[in-house]
């Protein structure tokens, strides 16, 4: 659905992305995770048809960014950092004038609208100038205007950076409830855990460059290694511990509990029990230290530097 | 961009799409009450106090001669009831433009399915629409108080003179604004670029007051006529700046003079393309430069000709006075040929520094006025040397002979080098109104002036030099071949 080759942006004598590949198939929500000014924003606007690519090529459901620039934008609803409304409208009269850039009728932008002030819990406030909006519901308002014409590729450019934590836990709901919709979807963010919650697969991004590209999970494991778990058991394990060898890789051993690192948890994890049960050890407790995408997103942003 | 409103027909879809967008601005505009409040009082008081000053002038005048100062004071005041609200467009334009950018609003219209030429036309559109609107309506405002209390009813040519100047006044602000605003980030900075547009409107206006009071109307139209030239050449340069590349690929509003002059250098030195300098190779790379000037090149030899035609136009309406070929072809010609001999000794570096002077405050000039000075520089002596040659088969002396004479022996060289160096200065002043589409404009605009200083100094100086030797030594031989006793 999203497709981008090669793709590069220069300023004058600045760069702002090299070389950016990317697939995003349909369906699918990508984080684009970066710290500010890592090219983000530029990638973004050259995916919507705003800015043309110094080099490269992109498609967006099957329409190339550059001779096809109107069908893009078509297919794409853009919701930016800051949602950009006019404060003098209502929410509905907002929305009717996206609907007719879009060529919607007025009344289906009407239906839409109001569908969807519904659904992300905004009935009644259609009326009121969006001068008068919280910064969530003006954001949320900046969504609806994305997803007015139905787009089938949404572009989400830090939707929550400027926001209270309230405020992007509303937003971030409501790009949940998106999932449900087979959206292709690709989600700017230097928020990690937004990232980790929201998305399929996750692109870092530094300098203009791509530099890791994978599931939450995947890059956990390429980059802080295996998962790792931790046991407790009835009682101290004593020599008992050197039974265990074959299965896991043991860490660290406190009293009765310790921690292992494991390649396939579903397929071991079992094994491990049953093998402590012959050993006449009960099992208290079994689970996976959480690695956070913090350390993954550190690690690389480090590694670069 | 799918279609722009200069170079291509506007399409009835650009029309309604931009009218979208102009509707929803024309609206804000009207929920505004600071523009509002001003507008009521500007279109419904201000032309009322207006008749009330018209009366008091006129009973004051009235011992003098009344029907004469009417005349210059209804149209006057006229003006100025039409201008006062029509100001509002370079306001609201600022607004509509840069105030948009600056509130972060631009991009989701960047994002929907727009061109930048309906996007152009409609922020135009609703930024002239209200001003233009409240200056019409003050006008007939005014008008129906002038039938009402003087019984005066104003001809229909200087309605339409009046009528025509306010729309294109507020258009030109606006199309100045479109320019100013795409240069910047922040509604404050557009203010002070917003200068460079109130201070000629305002020197513009005083003048036309002094034509309208000396009772000038013709020349009143022509300065209508050269603001609707001035309104093209900056709509040309709106809908070339205001694109999404220009719009968003600005983000602080900051010289960086140390870039601009590596820029300049790597392009100037050649080090753009060949990092290795060699005079061989830079002087090669500059004549490859040359045949991007033939659509310049030809401007310049089409303003040649019309300058022929100006000058023999001149000839017709104003003749040269006779006095003027006495002294060139009677009995002081003598005198003249031999004073030439002997400054002949110090003149061609004092020629040749006087060109080259000449030509690079051409070249500044011509920044400022967006290549119109090139042009109009380029032309002017081919008027006079028109006014002057034609006119001497009246008298028996051959016009071509005293070209051939006075101009052809240096001119051989002299011209093409005057026709490089202009045509070169056009190509970099009018990158403004039409930057090539790859480039960002600063970058367009740097390119261009390096190029023209490469021609200047690897071309156009060196001809420079030798006719400057050819126009000090060999042309005085020919003239006195030809016209010594």
């Amino acid at each position: 659905m999203i497709v981008a080759e090669q793709l590069a942006k220069q300023f004058d004598d600045f760069v702002a992305v090299h070389d950016v590949s990317l697939r995003v198939p349909e369906g699918e929500l990508l984080a684009l995770l970066g710290p500010n000014g890592a090219g983000k924003t530029t990638t973004v606007r050259m995916l919507s048809a705003i800015l043309n690519p110094t080099r490269g090529r992109a498609t967006i459901a099957g329409f190339d960014t550059v001779t096809q620039a109107d069908q893009v934008r078509q297919s794409v609803g853009l919701l930016t950092e800051q949602p950009g409304l006019y404060n003098r409208m209502t929410g509905l009269e907002y929305l009717l004038f996206y609907g007719q850039l879009y060529g919607l009728p007025d009344a289906l932008s009407r239906e839409r609208g109001l569908a969807m002030f519904d659904r992300f819990a905004m009935a009644g406030a259609e009326n009121r100038r969006l001068g008068e909006y919280s910064k969530g519901m003006r954001q949320k308002v900046g969504l609806i205007r994305a997803l007015l014409h139905d787009p089938p590729v949404l572009l989400l450019d830090e939707p929550t950076s400027a926001m209270d934590p309230h405020s992007a836990r509303l937003v971030r709901d409501a790009i949940y409830e998106l999932r449900h919709d087979r959206r292709t979807v690709i989600l700017c963010t230097h928020n990690l855990y937004e990232a980790e919650t929201l998305a399929d697969r996750i692109a870092i991004i530094r300098q203009g460059r791509i530099i890791r590209e994978g599931t939450p999970q995947s890059l956990k494991q390429q980059l802080l290694g295996r998962p790792q778990m931790e046991l407790k058991v009835d009682r101290p394990l004593n020599g008992q511990i050197k039974e265990l060898d074959d299965l896991v890789t043991i860490e660290a051993i406190t009293g009765s509990t310790i921690r292992y690192r494991v390649d396939e948890p579903e397929r071991v994890n079992p094994q491990l029990v049953r093998r402590l049960g012959e050993l006449g050890l009960g099992v208290v407790t079994l689970h996976e230290i959480s690695q956070s995408l913090e350390e993954v997103y550190l690690s690389v942003v480090n590694d670069e530097r | 961009m799918s279609s722009l409103p200069l170079t291509l027909p506007i399409k009835r879809h650009d029309w309604r799409m931009a009218w979208i967008i102009a509707r929803r601005e024309i609206r804000d505009s009207f929920r505004d009450w600071r523009i509002i409040l001003p507008t009521i009082f500007l279109t419904l008081m201000f032309p009322g106090l207006l008749n009330f000053t018209a009366d008091r002038i006129l009973a004051l005048a009235a011992e003098y001669n009344p029907d004469y100062i009417a005349d210059r004071l209804y149209p006057f005041l006229l003006m100025v009831v039409g201008f006062f609200p029509a100001s509002f467009s370079l306001v609201i334009a600022l607004e509509t433009f840069v105030g948009e950018k600056e509130r972060k609003s631009l991009e989701p219209l960047l994002a929907a399915p727009l061109t930048n030429g309906q996007l152009y036309l409609g922020k135009m559109m609703a930024a002239l629409c209200p001003p233009l609107f409240a200056s019409y309506l003050g006008i007939t405002v005014y008008l129906v108080g002038l039938w009402f209390r003087q019984g005066v009813v104003v001809s229909f040519s200087l309605f339409s003179l009046l009528v025509g100047l306010t729309t294109v006044q507020a258009a030109v602000m606006v199309a100045g604004a479109v320019v100013a605003s795409t240069q910047t980030t922040s509604v404050r900075a557009a203010n002070l670029l917003a200068s460079f547009i109130i201070i000629p409107m305002a020197l513009l206006l005083q003048f036309e007051a002094v034509m309208m009071f000396i009772g000038n109307r013709n020349g009143l139209w022509w300065i209508l006529l050269a603001q609707l030239l001035v309104l093209v050449v900056l709509m040309r340069m709106g809908v070339k700046m205001f694109n999404r590349e220009e719009l968003l690929g600005r983000e602080l509003d900051q010289l960086q003079l140390g870039n601009m002059w590596r820029r300049f250098w790597l392009r100037f030195s050649g080090r753009d393309t060949h990092p290795a300098f060699h005079p061989l190779t830079w002087y090669r790379d500059t004549l490859t430069l040359v045949p991007h000037l033939r659509k310049p090149g030809l401007i310049f030899l089409l303003a040649m000709v019309f300058a022929g035609l100006l000058g023999y136009y001149m000839i017709n309406h104003y003749p040269p006075p006779e006095q003027m070929y006495a002294s060139l072809f009677g009995e002081e010609r003598q005198r003249y040929l031999a004073n030439l001999q002997l400054l002949t000794q110090q003149l061609p570096m004092t020629i040749f520094w006087h060109n080259v002077r000449a030509l690079l405050l051409i070249a500044l000039v011509g920044i400022f006025t967006v290549g119109m000075a090139d042009i109009g520089f380029f032309a002017l002596p081919w008027v006079v040397l028109t006014y002057v040659a034609l006119p001497m088969s009246g008298i028996g002396e051959n016009p071509f002979l005293f070209l051939l004479a006075t101009v052809v022996p240096h001119g051989v060289v002299e011209i093409p080098a005057l026709l490089l160096a202009g045509a070169a200065a056009l190509r970099w002043h009018v990158v403004v109104i039409a930057p090539p589409p790859e480039k960002s404009l600063s970058e367009s605009w740097i390119n261009a002036a390096a190029d023209y200083f490469r021609i200047f100094i690897g071309l156009v100086i060196p001809l420079l030099f030798l006719a400057a030797f050819l126009e000090a030594w060999v042309t005085p031989q020919v003239l006195i071949h030809f016209y010594g006793s």
